[in-house]
């Protein structure tokens, strides 16, 4: 039985190995380290994204999603290709301008833009919060896959310290490079393993898709689509449209569109990224087999079904390759998000206090990089809510940013920079309150529009307030 | 050309109602529930819809 952890060494010495080698001193100054001197091509970029976002949500919640949930999981497959179209027009504006500038770090944009530090340190606090979750989810999500896949001869506990010691030393060597090549290695593995998965679980257990699905509605009739009992319309295109809103606003997917060669990577990279959807199938594929095979599971075990059902399938060495791509999932983009919010507390929340030289600064960047990785440790020690949640609440966070962005777009810009810092301050604050106080704002809403996302409500409430200040303030400057 | 833009709104609607428009099992396509069926499909179509765009601005900005 000690042979099944061999795959997880392996894998996880050979993505230390890749991502230390991938500086041959090419992260000697901030910008090689945090956004890869901007010189990621076409096939790069698509990989660093597919790298942040089908993270270990992909293998585990998604296919915990579709066993508890049935068809409205599909909302996931919905919202990125919107994302991408928007991202057909955002992402190279947002590239032109973050290049034009030599920024850095998402409250860079922010910076520039709005000429306001206090904006950018409101942005990163934002950043923060979003994030820290996000990272606690990955590493959650590693433990979670360690243990089960070395059948309890790794420690959830242990595989957390190694993996995160792993992440810390290469994120502080080689920074976006070494997260860049990782990533290459783990598409290799999850496309692979999860293609493999969807495709021969079905067959091996009905013979095929059409008969797995056949089987699933005879016993549960319309779980494959949105039961209309308890369907909300509202619910669901809310979110649609606040995640697809969200998805290019994460601190550490915008400061991937600065690695870019060019714009026009970024506009081909928006025309291919809706093609990674399909693995978001198959994993909900997975989890409608586990359904039928592993019925009964409790909410608290359900992040667990497909490697049960792995495990149930498979002889060990399979398994093996699966917990090693597991661990890949929570490796790349746990580094991504550690280098973002590294950039983010030294450069635009710790420098605007000091006066440190380029190379200072870089050096205590790459310093705060443990101290992040610790603060996220202690905070997952704290335990909290389940996957799926922490996510909904960080979309509805980072989602704040963008009516700023947008706006900063347009010919004359209508609001400034108290405008800005404001509103997306009360939208923020209105999330926290959804979030950490019983106070459900849905009751006040007329009921027609019951289930609305938080997310929304906020982002409303954000631009009102965004008008009013600016209006407020541009009147005061011109009184003077 | 500019209005060529606008195809990209299809493929958005057609995904964000997915479920009021298209929320059914029959007919199934290649196994699987029409509703997923159709999802998979629309994330294909904004694909190619937006290579179409991307097609006429490259080539607007060479004329």
């Amino acid at each position: 039985m000690n042979s099944v952890i061999i795959p997880i060494c392996v894998v996880t010495i050979f993505a230390f190995w890749v991502a230390v080698a991938a500086n041959y001193g090419k992260a000697q100054r901030l910008e090689g380290w945090a956004v890869g001197n901007r010189n990621f091509g076409t096939i790069l970029v698509f990989i660093l994204m597919g790298g942040e976002l089908y993270t270990t949500f992909t293998f585990l919640g998604g296919s915990s999603l579709a066993y508890n949930n049935g068809g409205v999981c599909y909302y996931i497959l919905c919202y990125s290709p919107i994302a991408y179209i928007l991202g057909y027009w955002l992402a190279p504006a947002i590239w032109k301008y973050a290049k034009e500038h030599n920024l850095v770090s998402q409250a860079d944009f922010f910076i520039h833009k709005y000429n306001s530090r206090m904006l950018g340190m409101v942005v990163s606090v934002i950043g923060f919060l979003s994030l820290i979750p996000y990272l606690i989810l990955q590493i959650k999500g590693l433990g979670i896959i360690v243990s089960e896949t070395s059948y309890g001869l790794i420690s959830a506990n242990t595989a957390i310290w190694i993996c995160s010691l792993v992440m810390v030393i290469y994120v502080m060597i080689s920074g976006m490079h070494g997260s860049v090549r990782v990533a290459v290695v783990k598409d290799i593995l999850i496309l692979a393993t999860v293609f493999f998965l969807g495709i021969y679980l079905p067959i091996h257990y009905f013979g095929g898709i059409e008969s797995m699905i056949n089987t699933l509605e005879s016993t549960k009739p319309t779980f494959t689509i949105v039961s209309s009992t308890d369907f909300n319309p509202v619910w669901f295109v809310s979110t649609v449209l606040l995640s697809a809103i969200g998805l290019y606003m994460w601190p550490h997917g915008f400061t991937s569109l600065y690695t870019a060669k060019s714009s026009r990577v970024l506009k081909r990279n928006a025309i291919v990224m809706p093609l990674y959807q399909f693995l978001l199938m198959f994993v909900f594929i997975i989890g409608f087999v586990a359904v039928l095979k592993l019925p009964g599971l409790d909410k608290s075990q359900s992040d667990l079904v497909l490697l049960k059902l792995v495990k149930q399938t498979f002889n060990p060495w399979v398994v093996g390759i699966i917990g090693a791509a597991g661990v890949l999932t929570a490796l790349v983009p746990g580094s991504i998000i550690l280098l973002s919010l590294a950039t983010l507390l030294v450069k635009n929340i710790l420098s605007p206090f000091t006066s440190l030289s380029t190379k200072r600064e870089f050096l205590l960047v790459r310093f705060s990089v443990p101290i992040i990785m610790l603060i996220a440790l202690a905070a997952y020690s704290y335990g909290g809510q389940t996957i799926v949640s922490l996510l909904i609440v960080g979309y509805g966070l980072v989602s704040q940013l963008f009516p700023a962005i947008i706006f900063s777009f347009s010919k004359r810009n209508l609001i400034n920079k108290y405008g800005a810092i404001v509103g997306m301050l009360s939208g923020t604050i209105f999330m926290l309150i959804s979030i950490l106080t019983p106070i459900d704002i849905n009751h006040i809403l007329p009921s027609s529009l019951n289930g609305m996302n938080n997310g929304i409500i906020a982002l409303i409430i954000n631009v009102i307030v965004m008008f009013t200040v600016s209006v407020i303030f541009k009147n005061r400057s011109v009184l003077r | 050309m500019k209005f060529i833009r606008l195809l990209a709104v299809i493929p958005c609607m057609a995904l964000l109602l997915a479920p009021l428009v298209a929320n059914r099992v029959e007919p199934r396509v290649f196994g699987l529930p029409f509703l997923l069926f159709w999802i998979m499909l629309w994330i294909i179509l904004s694909s190619l819809v937006m290579l179409i765009i991307h097609k006429f601005e490259t080539k607007d900005l060479n004329e």
